[in-house]
């Protein structure tokens, strides 16, 4: 099982514990991976704001890539892989569209012929890697623990992108995986939400409402902790945290653990290994509580 | 066949005035919606249920709820649909806007929104003697966007509302949008001008909720994004939301990927002390935590960069 992995700007910056426990635990699962490392951004839908064709290119940049080693893209960002999963369907869905974008991409000599797959982590554990597989590496029981999902707007949305129509179960995947570690789901309406990291430099005010809500609200509902698979969601519920805080006359105190933070605390990895102590609100109280010396 | 419905309930002339949920079983079709499994149970089981519809054919908009948590049109949804297996649908009103009774909500801050951005034409120079001819494929752009049959829908699941009543809103902002854009309109640029004050085109999310609930296909989000092009274009550019945009294209044509640290300070800007200082806490605590991306000139580009670079050359418009 061999993977194009494109880490995202994120993952290579303000979040360096998703990267590295990405590869703790991909390396425990057998996942070869091959970084995408001339890979561009995304765009992020905010490029495509004022350009979608820009974006379009650097995307269709980014699949002829994958495109040119033969293997399928591994994303490990909702925003990623919710942007990569619009622009492909743009690019496969209009042939005309696609020999447009080819004649840009042909002066670099490349060229995207529209068989690129994009798969966020999420997605591959589940349907790849498979249920039954993953339970055998499931070592050390969090059984205790209480945790919230939180998906991240571009891992629903919009749904004819993200091939909810072939795999419903898609939309459930968080809470099978906190499940299948044998963690308590904590389910509440703000999984499916905004965490506000978009608009954090425009309107910080709403944004941190958005934090404190939905912390709060899981919170409030008992967990002991919240799942994220996207890093842009991690920035803001994490690293705002603090600040959302003085919102609530009780504080919020909810640490946020990455996917594959949470799936290798599972499979007994070394807290250190997994950047734990990376996280801005600590998780150490939690874990103890699972057993877990941080 | 039987479905079984759980029913948020209110009545603000009740003694005791609370929400409560309530379990009904409806008799229905297999072709049935689940306006019409409410229907039946305001004929046949409790006629204080307090729903709103009309045409039953995702016309009118009146029946705008929320089922199993996603707000919707009551009559464009199938029972099927939503209950496969025969569930139990959770059918509450739209949230967002006041609750009247039961499932029918208060439509009046919708509306007043919908005013906010001067929902009419505003043509210039001299009136003609007849209609305001353009040629057809002018408008070809707005007829998504006059398909809106003002539901509510959006509005109901809009995360930046949620939190800020102040917003416009996916539904107006829509709206501003069918006018700002349209060819014999002479008043875009004051609407422009408008549209990015707090409250306006900046303020969303890009969430993909109004986009996702939709039935009618509007995608106000998209809209939203449109109007966001055309002010940059139009010089609305001493915005945070504008200078976001413009400091995150740079940095991903000088780099390939983003400068997190240096794309938020020049979306602050680089004298606008008070806001940088508010945000060194945090910047403290993230390097503490060893997890402060290095900006420029330490943030080192990716191999092939010069790549990235001919495709924005090719492809950029400068604002």
């Amino acid at each position: 099982m061999k993977y194009a992995f494109f880490p995202g700007c994120v993952a290579r910056g303000g979040t360096p514990e998703l990267y590295m426990s990405t590869v703790q635990v991909c390396r425990g699962l057998g996942i070869e991976l091959e970084e995408m490392v001339s890979a561009s951004c995304t765009g992020a839908g905010v490029l495509q704001e004022k350009n979608r064709k820009l974006g379009d290119t650097l995307n269709a940049r980014n699949f002829a890539l994958a495109e040119r080693i033969g293997l399928p893209i591994m994303t490990i960002c909702s925003t990623c892989q919710g942007v990569m999963s619009q622009a492909n369907k743009r690019l496969r869905e209009d042939a005309g569209y696609l020999a447009e974008i080819n004649e840009v991409l042909a002066e670099e000599g490349l060229e995207y012929k529209g068989t690129t797959e994009v798969k966020h982590l999420l997605w591959i554990l589940l349907e790849d890697v498979g249920v039954e597989a993953l339970k055998r590496h499931v070592v050390r029981s969090i059984k205790g623990l209480r945790i919230a999902p939180f998906y991240g707007c571009y891992m629903l949305r919009p749904s004819d992108a993200l091939g909810f129509g072939e795999r419903p179960e898609r939309q459930h995947a968080l809470e099978t995986l906190i499940a299948l570690v044998g963690a308590e789901v904590v389910d509440f309406p703000g999984k499916s939400r905004c965490c506000g990291f978009p608009i954090l430099t425009i309107n910080e005010r709403n944004s941190l409402r958005m934090v404190a809500k939905h912390t709060g609200e899981a919170k409030d509902l008992g967990a002991d902790a919240m799942v994220t698979p996207c890093p842009l969601c991690h920035l803001n519920l994490d690293g705002f945290q603090p600040k959302a805080a003085k919102q609530r006359p009780t504080g919020i105190d909810l640490p946020i653990l990455h996917l594959p933070q949470m799936l290798g605390l599972a499979m007994g990895m070394d807290t250190e290994a997994l950047g734990l102590k990376r996280n801005i609100v600590s998780p150490k109280k939690a874990l103890e509580k699972a057993g877990v010396q941080m | 066949m039987q479905v079984k419905l759980k029913v948020r309930r209110y009545n603000p002339e009740a003694e005791n005035p609370v929400a409560y949920q309530q379990e009904f079983t409806a008799e229905v079709e297999a072709y049935s919606s689940v306006l019409d499994a409410l229907m039946y149970l305001r004929e046949y089981v409790d006629d204080s249920l307090a729903v709103r519809c009309s045409c039953r054919g995702a016309i009118c908009g009146s029946c705008g709820v929320r089922i199993n948590g996603q707000a919707t049109l009551a009559c464009k949804t199938k029972v099927v649909s939503v209950a496969p297996h025969g569930e139990t649908i959770t059918v509450e009103p739209m949230g967002n806007m006041p609750v009247l009774k039961d499932l029918v909500t208060d439509m009046k801050p919708f509306w007043d929104k919908v005013r906010q951005v001067t929902p009419w034409l505003q043509p210039e120079g001299l009136e003609p003697e007849g209609e305001y001819v353009v040629p057809p494929e002018s408008m070809t752009h707005l007829n998504g966007v006059m398909g809106c049959i003002m539901c509510g829908v959006c509005v109901s699941d809009c995360t930046a509302l949620e939190v800020d009543s102040n917003f416009i809103g996916p539904a107006a902002l829509a709206k501003a949008y069918r006018f700002a854009a349209d060819p014999r309109d002479g008043e875009s640029q004051e609407r422009l001008r408008a549209l990015n004050e707090y409250g306006g085109i900046w303020d969303c999310t890009r969430c993909m909720e109004c986009v996702e609930v939709c039935p009618k296909g509007v995608a106000p989000m998209d809209r939203i994004m449109a109007l966001r092009e055309k002010a940059m274009a139009a010089g609305f550019t001493n915005t945070y939301g504008a200078r976001h945009a413009e400091a995150f294209s740079d940095s991903v044509k000088e780099g390939g990927r983003l400068d997190e640290t240096m794309l938020a300070i020049r979306t602050i800007g680089f004298f606008n002390v008070p806001k940088l200082l508010s945000m060194a806490p945090v910047a403290l605590r993230a390097l503490v935590h060893r997890k402060l991306p290095m900006p420029s000139p330490f943030h080192a580009p990716i191999p092939d960069v010069h790549q990235v670079q001919r495709i924005f050359g090719r492809l950029e418009k400068k604002l």
